[in-house]
């Protein structure tokens, strides 16, 4: 039954890889969402299956097949569900299975061949995520891991014709591949300091040993491993492919590059929790890196005028704010916020999709503006979708960014609760920004002195022409996907209603066994888990260990419910004081905003520039390799050494043989004497010896 | 009995004679021929070694040298009327064009 939920749609790659070309779009589209939809159903009922079982013991393991079997290590290709994945597989069926519905609208004006091109992509991508989240050890995981580095190159350059497309592409691929080498070398490391990779069974070795209090074998692993994250979750320093992934068809970016993929890093931390509890200066790191990242991606976005850029580094920087989470300790909160984020930031990117199809491939939002009347069903979804990722009160990011932003203040990183609330405020000007430029205001005349948008702007030359300048709502598919979004934006967050305003936090216990080590006794958990040590799981080991907690005393807990129900008023007013600030600047006094901009000019520069990260990354790294390249690898070694000994060989043949063959005389008589000689020579040899 | 040596002298004079044939005479029959002398002069060396140590294996092999001389005098003689044809010459020195 679990092999079947990646598999239904690998089953859809094939179908659409072999047969695709020849069938119409409804059949090959339909296949593809057809093999989602089952993948959903299955996954369901695996879910629900997992969930009738006792909180302890929650967990199927499957092995597909013997795998790699050398020396020590025996390998299986297996499965397991346990709750943590059990989360992801409803995100990646379900709002996977709704982005291929709403592709199929999206995609229609491409060729049928294109089409079904599309969606077997889409099909793998999704096969690939399932093996990666459902995988039992790390290198099953990284099948996936790769699978789908490998279906977002192609689907990030899946118009491959546009020079940018496959530019972005590569970049995607190239700078995933360093991080990939870093999940090599931790697999590796874990490999050698654990002798398994069997999740679990690192998880109850790694539980077994103390926390590091220095940086040791446990530290350099997991930070080998946050290596991997960063490449695939787009963490500084290797952030740089999200916002050129761009490129790639609008579903594309909902799917993979906000909804699933990208949060692969965060799962997979998220997977190891036990291990990367074990390294506090790991978890420091981490936290250092979501929060800076966070910060800066939250800071770029706010001056980009791409609608679908400003998304990419939303979504950074919500992943920035995933990983401050996991750095703190509070895995289930970064969980939960991956889970809340699939749903608005998937309905953001489909609403700016509906936004370009109607446009017909404009994405400059200069050049958008008033489109809330001609769009109302992609207004008010997408209002919904800023509303719930900027934290406003009882929608689903309000409980999720709380969440964190509590377990930060509470487990005592006070700067880091301080930088990630200023990007959560971040967070509500840019997403304002962008519903106030794109749907509210005049629609600008042409020409209005805004520069041309120029090639890169347009989605392909071939796409969406057929929209014209007439102006059109999103097509019944997408608008159904659009509005079933913003529903699950809204109320995906009540699985996770804090205690404190009377909610149960029912995420936070579904998952705590995915964290904690297994097979330990409860009170010899209290000193295995530093996360625990500190405080900040107190709710997940709630079901678990009754000795060590109720020592904390309910006046202590009473007062930290004080301050959280006060922190959680100052996040709600933070994301309305965000909305307010879009308010005054882009709806209200557009002026102000540029004069802001004039004032601040350099600064505006640098962050339209995105912080001339790219510029050094070009200056510091990629011309260095290409001036060595062209100067010594290629004329020197390769011409110089490579050809030339090739060459010489050649020449030294050629020379020889010219004297050599003037052997070959032709003459009969000549052939027949030097075999005589030969003879004589040979037998006078034997003879005279 | 004629002594071993004997034989074995002959033997060497007829296979010089034809060695030397081999590489003087200017006329492709007459080569040949020559090769045909060489033959016989094993032919008579293996009889005579055979005969001195009371062994029919001589005689054996004589017979399978003398049918293979056949053969290869059929080929050979059909080889010259084809370059003869070709080139109106049996002299082996105008057939040279086989080379670098």
């Amino acid at each position: 039954m679990l092999l079947l939920i990646p598999v239904l749609p690998f089953l859809g790659f094939l179908i659409n890889l072999t047969l695709g070309r020849r069938l119409a779009k409804t059949v090959s589209g339909g296949v593809a969402c057809l093999a989602m939809f089952g993948a959903f159903v299955v996954s369901a009922a695996s879910v629900w299956s997992l969930v009738q079982m006792p909180p302890a013991e929650r967990g199927v393991f499957l092995e597909v097949a013997p795998w790699i079997e050398s020396g020590t290590l025996s390998l299986p290709f297996a499965l397991r569900l346990d709750p943590l994945g059990s989360l992801m597989i409803l995100v990646v069926t379900g709002i996977g299975f709704l982005i291929h519905v709403y592709s199929t609208a999206y995609m229609r004006e491409e060729r049928d061949s294109e089409y079904a091109r599309y969606f077997s992509y889409l099909n793998l991508f999704a096969a690939f995520m399932l093996v990666l989240v459902l995988g039992a050890s790390f290198p099953v995981m990284f099948v996936g891991w790769e699978g789908v580095g490998l279906c977002s190159y192609l689907l990030i350059g899946f118009w491959f014709t546009k020079t940018s497309a496959s530019d972005a592409g590569k970049k995607a691929f190239i700078v995933n591949r360093i991080g990939d080498f870093g999940f090599l070398l931790g697999m590796f490391v874990v490999w050698t300091q654990f002798g398994s990779l069997d999740f679990q069974d690192v998880a109850r070795l790694a539980g077994q040993l103390p926390p590091e209090a220095t940086f040791g074998t446990i530290s350099l692993a997991t930070l080998l491993l946050f290596v991997g994250a960063t490449g695939k979750s787009a963490q500084i320093p290797l952030h740089v492919w999200l916002p050129d992934a761009m490129e790639g068809p609008t579903p594309v970016s909902a799917l993979i590059h906000a909804a699933t993929m990208v949060t692969a890093g965060v799962y997979m931390i998220g997977r190891n929790a036990v291990l990367f509890g074990h390294a506090p200066e790991t978890l420091a790191v981490v936290a250092a890196i979501g929060v800076a990242t966070a910060l800066m991606a939250g800071t770029i976005g706010l001056v980009q005028n791409d609608i679908k850029r400003v998304l990419a580094y939303s979504t950074v920087s919500q992943l920035g704010l995933m990983f401050v989470a996991m750095g703190v300790g509070a895995f289930a909160a970064g969980i939960f916020h991956l889970y809340t984020h699939a749903f608005f930031k998937a309905l953001l990117f489909l609403g700016s999709g509906a936004v370009i199809h109607a446009l017909a491939g404009e994405q400059d939002i200069r050049r958008m503006g008033g489109l809330r009347k001609e769009l109302p069903i992609t207004y008010w979804t997408f209002l919904t979708g800023a509303l719930a990722i900027s934290g406003v009160p009882f929608l689903s990011g309000f409980f999720s960014k709380d969440e964190i932003l509590w377990k930060s203040f509470s487990g005592g990183h006070t700067f880091v609760w301080g930088v990630a609330v200023v990007a959560s405020l971040l967070t509500a000007i840019y997403m304002f920004r962008l519903v106030f430029l794109t749907f509210h205001g005049e629609p600008p005349s042409a020409g209005s002195g805004v520069p041309a948008a120029g090639a890169s702007h347009a989605v392909a030359g071939n796409d969406h022409d057929s929209g014209g300048g007439h102006l059109h709502d999103a097509p019944p598919a997408m608008a159904i996907v659009l509005v079933l979004l913003a529903i699950g934006s809204v109320f995906a967050g009540y699985i996770g209603v804090p205690a404190v305003i009377g909610g149960s936090n029912r995420i936070e216990h579904f998952l705590a066994p995915s964290f904690a080590a297994p097979g330990l006794e409860p009170g010899g958990e209290e000193g295995a888990s530093p996360a625990e040590a500190r405080g900040e799981m107190s709710h997940a080991s709630e079901p678990k260990g009754e000795g060590g907690h109720t020592a904390t005393g309910p006046a202590n807990e009473e007062g930290d419910h004080d301050t959280e129900l006060l922190l959680m008023a100052f996040s709600s007013g933070i994301a309305l004081a965000g909305i307010g600030i879009a308010v005054f600047f882009f709806l209200r006094r557009r002026d102000a905003a540029a004069r802001t901009a004039a004032r601040f000019a350099g600064l505006h520069r640098l962050l339209l520039n995105k912080y001339y990260v790219d510029e050094v990354y070009d200056a510091a790294i990629v011309q260095p390799i290409k001036r060595t390249s062209d100067r010594a690898l290629w004329r020197v070694v390769d011409a110089g050494l490579i050809d030339g000994s090739v060459n010489g060989a050649g020449s030294l043949v050629n020379g020889a043989s010219a004297i050599l063959r003037r052997l070959q005389t032709g003459s009969m008589r000549a052939y027949a004497l030097s075999v005589f000689v030969g003879v004589v020579l040979i037998l006078g040899y034997y003879v005279w010896r | 009995m004629v002594p071993l040596g004997h034989y074995l002298i002959l033997s060497a004079i007829l296979f010089g004679t034809g060695t030397i044939g081999v590489f003087l005479r200017r006329n492709v029959i007459t080569v040949l021929l020559s090769i045909e002398v060489m033959l016989n002069a094993v032919n008579l060396a293996f009889i005579a070694f055979g005969r001195t140590m009371g062994s029919v294996d001589g005689q054996v092999i004589m017979f399978f040298v003398v049918t293979v001389a056949a053969a290869e005098a059929a080929v050979g003689l059909a080889l010259v009327i084809a370059l003869f044809r070709h080139r109106e010459s049996l002299n082996p020195d105008m057939f040279t064009s086989l080379k670098w």
